[in-house]
């Protein structure tokens, strides 16, 4: 019964101390300030975060956008079109996909993805484009495995009977299988979304580290998880407190996303 | 444009075939340029030698002992925990407050992002409690992190264990106790073994919570409270410093192998698992 | 439940204390700015070599927390690249070498020197286009070290007038490895780093004219330079001193100078 409290007492340990860290920053600063803040400069007492928050959601929209509609094609192609053989091969390619350090992923994109944009695209090469190709790619194996399971668990009858109605496979697929599948395609969006904010290492290696507001997707950012992992062995102080306090807010919007996806998922 | 069924059934079928390949493309791109450039660094001397001149030259013996000590001593902090927890969520409760706020702080955790563990780490284990940067912190953090993987993979493997080896258990005169170590426990063994190799993949992989929490030291370490760097911190530092390519990628090499044989290992188990079941 | 967790992590850590504070041997925490920390792994090598009975541990970390570090005692030896505040005065503090900023372009770049207001001008981000300094008509990317860095920390105070500041568009990167190898790759960035650590791979431009060299940083003519300091809560003893020792022996100065320090 105590062991069971496990989960319990390392979620209240890990947000009271976050909280205690960050909140007199926060209080200090202002809420307001702090979340709207257009300039961060420690080193002049200027805590905003504002720049960041764009940047973290231009990253993990363009994850969206780079790693969904493959990620679902993918899903698709293994719960309806892929040979025995193949699905047996994909399956295990794809974990191995989601268990490869995400350091690796950003060592990747910096040697081939980053001088590619430079050279064909403008910039300098660290962006958002980079930061969302990468991302994208990383939060695959989430998309792909928890839409396949949604795919795989709906009942036969849907599809055959939507065949027997003389709809083509496609067609069955579109307009009966992905709908009835819908929850569980938009739980995996979310948990891809959660995942593609929180990730921090593959991302300081290729977004650039700016903090200003991006004018076009070339541009160099900062998102919140690598203010904290850029900035953190060397703070102290208030700025330390401030990268706590990024850290609040990064907390809070993950468990929001969270929470949605395991509403998505309980509903159905 | 009006296209017939016929036309839009090709094209849907062309982007899904493309999906896969791409994505097996990339995962081919990446697994290829690492090992063709990483494989050929790693001998026996890049195995057994301490990093020299920041890791310009010798191997990667300390960052492997320090990999092996801070996952180990996540795995063995994190396993009765989060069997514990399964435990209880399978066997004695109906649903309740209680089982729905664990199962809701065991799937918040685990979407947490490492960064925030990173943190957590740093201000409870390395300062609050004055453990400093060490093998422990970075240990007790990533216990942490891994205690929803345990958690959830515990909790079906014990779920899917058939009522009737219980029904059979209890008509023996077996106590609640019993049935569970005895019987139930046993039967999910292969189940929960696959949760706590996943568990060690994600600890060897982790590089942000580890990196606040456990330092970035080159020495060998005497005692679990110094501090040491794993190989995915190696790699990190050596890869963005520009430090040595060559060596970079030998330690990449090294990580990938390990997990293509942890992802091996925990597959077989799965594939016995649902054979036994049948 | 959360003492419980607590009181067994109380157990697990005096059991782990106890046994990892049996050993004979004397060990060294080194901890701080991550410009001195490539140099003190090189010196702590060579003395643990010559001196195999002491464990030197060196670590990152920046040059305050080094500075803190040292002050409560949770590191024998703190580690700055910025000369201390002055509500850091009270420590013992010894200066083991200087090492020279340099502002380094890649070596395709036309441009092989820019006047100290052009600097300014380039990381203010008033000039944006190398055209505006004689270069080719391409977008500067600037990169820049993230706040809280001593190299950062230097750069403004020796570059950047009263009320001038960094652009925040300049890309932002953690260590010296790191803008160097990020120079080396890009044709139009422009970053400033330890001149100790510039190779083949990165070019060092001249100032007002001055070649960034350690014999102009002797001379005195090449202005952009900061000290690299020991700091101890007291005045080091045993093992400890036995390494500074080291270090500020004539054969400890020479592996500096071969690094490309200024002892």
């Amino acid at each position: 019964m105590a062991l069971a409290l496990s989960s319990i007492s390392a979620l209240a340990l890990i947000t009271i101390f976050i909280i205690i860290q960050g909140a007199p920053i926060i209080t200090e600063v202002g809420m307001f300030n702090f979340i709207f803040g257009m300039t961060w400069a420690p080193s002049q007492g200027e805590f905003g975060i504002f720049p960041m928050i764009v940047g973290s959601a231009a990253v993990t929209v363009g994850a969206v956008l780079v790693g969904v509609p493959i990620g679902i094609c993918c899903a698709i192609f293994l719960s309806e079109f892929a040979p025995v053989s193949v699905r047996n091969f994909f399956r295990p390619a794809i974990q191995l996909l989601a268990g490869i350090p995400s350091v690796v992923y950003g060592f990747w994109g910096l040697l081939f993805i980053v001088p590619f944009i430079r050279e064909h695209l403008g910039g300098p090469g660290l962006s958002i484009l980079a930061a969302s190709i990468i991302l994208g790619i990383m939060i695959l194996p989430t998309i792909i495995s928890i839409s396949e399971v949604s795919l795989l668990s709906l009942p036969r009858q849907y599809k055959e009977g939507a065949l027997a109605l003389g709809m083509t496979q496609w067609q069955a697929i579109r307009y009966v299988q992905l709908p009835a599948a819908k929850s569980g395609i938009v739980a995996a969006i979310v948990l891809g979304l959660g995942r593609a904010m929180g990730e921090t290492m593959a991302v300081i290696m290729i977004v650039g580290n700016s903090v200003a507001l991006p004018q076009s997707i070339l541009d160099p950012v900062r998102t919140l998880t690598t203010n904290i992992g850029i900035e953190m062995g060397y703070a102290a102080g208030e700025h330390r407190q401030a990268l706590f306090a990024t850290g609040i807010v990064l907390f809070i919007v993950i468990m929001i996303l969270n929470a949605t996806a395991q509403y998505i998922t309980r509903r159905k | 444009m009006n296209l017939t069924a016929q036309t839009r059934e090709k094209i849907a079928k062309t982007f899904i075939w493309a999906a896969a390949v791409l994505v097996l493309a990339v995962l081919t791109a990446i697994i290829a340029d690492i090992l063709i450039k990483g494989l050929p660094v790693i001998n026996f001397s890049f195995l057994t030698e301490i990093p020299r001149s920041m890791g310009r030259a010798g191997g990667v013996a300390s960052p492997i002992v320090g990999t092996v000590l801070i996952t180990l001593l996540a795995v063995t902090i994190a396993v009765p925990f989060g069997i514990g927890t399964a435990l209880y969520l399978a066997e004695y409760t109906k649903d309740g407050i209680i089982t729905r706020l664990i199962r809701f702080s065991a799937e918040s955790l685990a979407g947490i992002p490492s960064i925030v563990y990173g943190l957590f780490g740093f201000i409870f284990f390395v300062i609050y409690l004055g453990l400093g940067w060490s093998i422990l912190s970075g240990g007790l953090t990533l216990a942490f992190m891994i205690l929803p993987t345990i958690i959830r993979t515990a909790e079906e493997a014990i779920r899917s264990v058939p009522l009737s080896f219980r029904e059979a258990s209890y008509s023996l005169g077996a106590t609640k106790t019993q049935t569970i170590f005895k019987v139930v426990f046993p039967s999910a063994i292969r189940g929960i073994t696959n949760g706590i190799i996943l568990s060690v993949g994600r600890c060897i992989a982790e590089t942000a919570a580890v990196m606040l929490t456990a330092g970035s030291a080159l020495q060998l370490p005497s005692s679990i409270l110094d501090p040491t760097r794993t190989m995915a911190v190696h790699f990190y530092i050596l890869a963005v410093e520009g430090i040595s390519a060559e060596n970079a990628y030998g330690t990449a090499a090294l990580l990938i192998i390990l997990i293509f044989l942890i992802n091996v290992v925990a597959n077989m188990l799965v594939n016995r698992f649902v054979a036994k079941g049948r | 439940m959360k003492f419980k967790l607590l009181g067994l992590l109380a157990i697990l850590t005096s059991l782990l204390t106890a046994c990892g504070g049996g050993g004979a041997y004397a060990r060294v925490i080194v901890a701080g700015s991550t410009s001195v920390q490539p140099y003190s792994e090189i010196l702590a090598e060579e003395f643990v070599f010559l001196n195999p009975e002491i464990t030197i541990d060196v670590q990152g970390g920046g040059s305050s927390s080094g500075i803190r570090a040292a002050s409560t005692g949770t590191s024998d030896i703190g580690m700055s690249s910025r000369a201390l505040n002055e509500d850091e005065m009270d420590y013992w503090v010894v200066e083991i070498a200087r090492d020279g900023l340099a502002i380094v372009v890649n070596p395709q770049n036309p441009i092989h020197e820019l006047s100290f207001e052009q600097l300014q001008h380039v990381f203010t981000g008033e000039i944006t286009n190398w055209g505006e300094v004689g270069g080719n008509d391409a977008r500067i990317h600037l990169i820049a070290r993230e706040e809280g860095s001593g190299t950062r920390g230097a750069f403004e105070e020796l570059v950047m007038a009263d009320g001038q500041f960094i652009t925040p568009r300049a890309i932002v990167q953690s260590s010296n490895g790191s803008v160097r190898q990020l120079v080396s790759s890009d044709p139009n960035s422009i970053g400033f780093l330890s001149l100790g650590l510039v190779d083949d791979t990165v070019r060092a431009l001249d100032l007002d004219g001055v070649a960034a060299t350690a014999e102009n940083v002797i001379s005195g003519t090449y202005n952009l330079f900061r000290p690299f300091l020991y700091i101890s809560r007291e005045a080091p003893e045993g093992a400890t001193a036995k390494f500074i020792d080291f270090i500020l022996s004539p054969y400890g100065k020479a592996i500096l100078a071969e690094e490309g320090l200024i002892p």
